[in-house]
């Protein structure tokens, strides 16, 4: 990113949202880790880990708005990349369980032992090593998302059959990691986590450390997407969204912009994947399920498409009601809540609610500026010239 | 790249036998059609005439069937997609205006200047003075300065032809298409229009569709009327309007 990129892409709102993560990022963790229990502003762990997901699920939620909100590309699949960046990471944290298994297996992961299998599959090897882990948190989901949308766009699949197919593609991996013989943990999937770097995935400091990390991740995520949107490429992505055909008719090749955006939205999402696992302690094939995909969807509505802050809002505010319901008497009824609160929205709200909130500022900010030059004429003296539409 | 060794025609636009049907309607028939390099042509004729259909070929947005349709004598388009022969110089307007709504007059212009179209090109992009230069120049010649801050959604029908023109006019193309660039304009516009695309015509090869009859007369170029897909006449204005086929075809047999 070129010092230009970064000063272009920083208003007012993206500047703020900036520092609001960066507070939280830093004070969370230190409220943890520095105050003593008991204390009126300490933070307990278990809050923290909370929190973290929320964090993840925010990242996931602006890779979203990035390709839906700007692009019009509606992906009921994303949580597909989210997954596969967590398994990146769970593949890692197991391989570093070594001789602390229930089998003692210093090599393969208690789930192959059990299975019987001899020796580790080759997709296994390289895992061990945190850098190379890293390196799959992107490269997968990049891959699979370059591979699929070079196939959709280039055969021009659009709209509803796109939202269609990227779900068809969520549960054939549903189906695929559910298989033993895949060689992912099956059902069960990963877990048992043990440690992350030489640090004990469990222990406060760790997760306080997870937590400032996910939220660098998100504030960098922000910068990314907010330097993508204010660039040239962001106003081709408006176009492609609006009027599709139009901007291929200007001579641009909209397969190669919508794949170059879908592509960094999956790596986005795997990032997001990867610092959600070590932060939850598990990865299975439900974070597959197709209804989580849809889930994150619904928070890029609430929050507002289009507008990157209102994704990581919608995130968080829809995660922290989930979490409030799910946990009392109204347990049972959270996705009825969560159907209500998508219709209400879109009918109510379809702006989500920073993108009503925009644009209520954008009105009184004209208002006030109109009224302000109206003043200033009747000071002078001058009678405002009537406008002429 | 489809380039012959040479030139095969000295046209800007070459279409011979050119034949499409959609489920079995012939929607062009054995058209043949030439356009000299810095002519304007009025291509008229009534609804379903194969008009639209026309410069979908041209543009790469339909196949035809049959038929040869070269462009500048060496690149034949048939094989060529959209991007392309939009690359390679040929703008379109649309019959219904299509601008993009949710964003600025001046980003329209923007978005329609021929540099750069790659996407390394516009994720890297920083404005230079010479585009925007050429931006307000645009603005100028499409009466738009004053609303350039303005999404193009709120412009009034009117505005938004010329916007689509002044979008042509930043693609800087060798050959226009205008598809029905008058359809719901006031006289005044309509009037102003034709000398818009006169003005454009001094540097540009232009080819306008058009079903208002004022307004081709007021362009005072040769007119080709098409009929089922293929050419019915072709000369001045007053001998096409007095060609005994072409009253038949518009007023009925």
């Amino acid at each position: 990113m070129t010092p230009h990129m970064l000063t272009r892409s920083l208003d007012r709102g993206a500047t703020i949202f900036l520092l609001v993560v960066a507070a939280l990022g830093v004070l969370i963790p230190l409220f943890n880790l520095l105050l003593p229990a008991g204390s009126f502003l300490q933070v307990p762990t278990y809050l923290v880990a909370l929190w973290g997901k929320y964090v993840c699920y925010a990242i996931l939620a602006l890779s979203i708005d990035l390709i839906w909100g700007y692009c019009g590309i509606l992906s009921l699949g994303h949580g597909a990349f989210f997954a596969l960046g967590g398994y990146a990471m769970g593949m890692y944290l197991m391989r570093q369980i070594g001789t602390r298994g229930v089998y003692g297996n210093p090599i393969l992961p208690d789930f192959m032992v059990f299975l019987n299998w001899q020796k580790l599959p080759w997709y296994w090897y390289g895992f061990d090593m945190f850098w190379f882990a890293a390196l799959m948190v992107l490269f997968v989901p990049g891959l699979l998302a370059f591979c699929f949308g070079w196939l959709a766009f280039r055969s021009r699949v659009t709209g509803v059959y796109l939202s269609i197919i990227t779900q068809a593609m969520t549960y054939a991996l549903l189906l695929a990691f559910f298989r033993n013989d895949f060689g992912f943990g099956g059902n069960n999937g990963l877990t048992d986590f043990k440690d992350i770097l030489g640090f004990n995935v469990q222990a406060e400091g760790t997760r306080a450390a997870l937590f400032a990390l996910s939220c660098l991740a998100l504030i960098i995520g922000f910068l990314i997407c907010r330097a993508i949107v204010s660039s040239k490429l962001g106003k081709v992505l408006i176009a492609v969204r609006d009027a599709e055909s139009r901007t291929r008719f200007l001579g641009y090749r909209v397969e190669s912009y919508k794949l170059f955006v879908f592509t960094v939205s999956a790596c986005m999402a795997g990032v997001a994947g990867a610092l959600y696992v070590p932060q939850v302690g598990i990865i299975n094939p439900s974070e597959f399920a197709p209804g989580n995909s849809i889930e994150a969807v619904i928070w890029v509505a609430v929050g507002g498409r289009g507008t990157l802050v209102g994704a990581a809002l919608g995130a968080v505010v829809v995660n922290y009601a989930k979490t409030f319901f799910t946990s009392g008497m109204l347990a049972p009824y959270w996705l009825f809540m969560l159907g209500a609160l998508f219709i209400l929205v879109t009918l109510l709200l379809p702006k989500g609610i920073v993108g009503t909130f925009n644009a209520w500022w954008d009105q009184s900010k004209e208002k006030r500026t109109a009224a302000s030059a109206a003043s200033a004429a009747a000071e002078d003296g001058v009678t405002e010239p009537k406008m002429a539409e | 790249m489809n380039v012959m060794d040479t030139r095969a025609t000295s046209a800007m636009l070459y279409l011979d036998g050119v034949h499409v049907s959609f489920d079995g309607f012939h929607a062009i028939n054995n058209l043949s059609l030439t356009l000299e390099p810095g002519e304007m042509r009025a291509i008229i004729g009534p609804n379903g005439a194969g008009k639209t259909t026309m410069m979908d070929i041209i543009t790469g947005k339909t196949k035809p069937d049959e038929g040869t349709v070269l462009f500048d004598g060496v690149t034949d388009l048939t094989r060529l997609d959209e991007t392309r022969i939009a690359e390679l110089g040929i703008g379109r307007k649309f019959q219904k205006p299509t601008v993009f709504e949710s964003q600025t007059v001046q980003d329209n212009l923007l978005l329609a200047l021929n540099v750069d179209h790659s996407v390394r090109g516009t994720l890297f992009w920083r404005g230079s003075k010479a585009e925007s230069e050429r931006i307000d120049k645009v603005l100028e010649t499409i009466r738009l300065t004053e609303a350039r801050n303005r999404l193009a959604g709120s412009l009034s029908h009117g505005q938004k032809q010329w916007l689509e023109i002044g979008m042509l006019l930043a693609q800087d193309p060798k050959l226009l298409l205008v598809d029905e660039p008058v359809a719901g304009m006031t006289d005044v516009e309509t009037h102003l229009t034709a000398e818009l695309l006169k003005e454009i015509n001094k540097t540009h090869t232009v080819m306008v569709v058009e079903h208002d009859m004022t307004f081709v007369r007021e362009l005072g170029v040769k007119v080709t009327c098409l009929h089922e897909g293929t050419v019915l006449a072709e000369g001045t204005i007053d001998q096409v309007s007095s060609n005994e086929r072409v009253i038949e075809v518009y007023l009925g047999r």
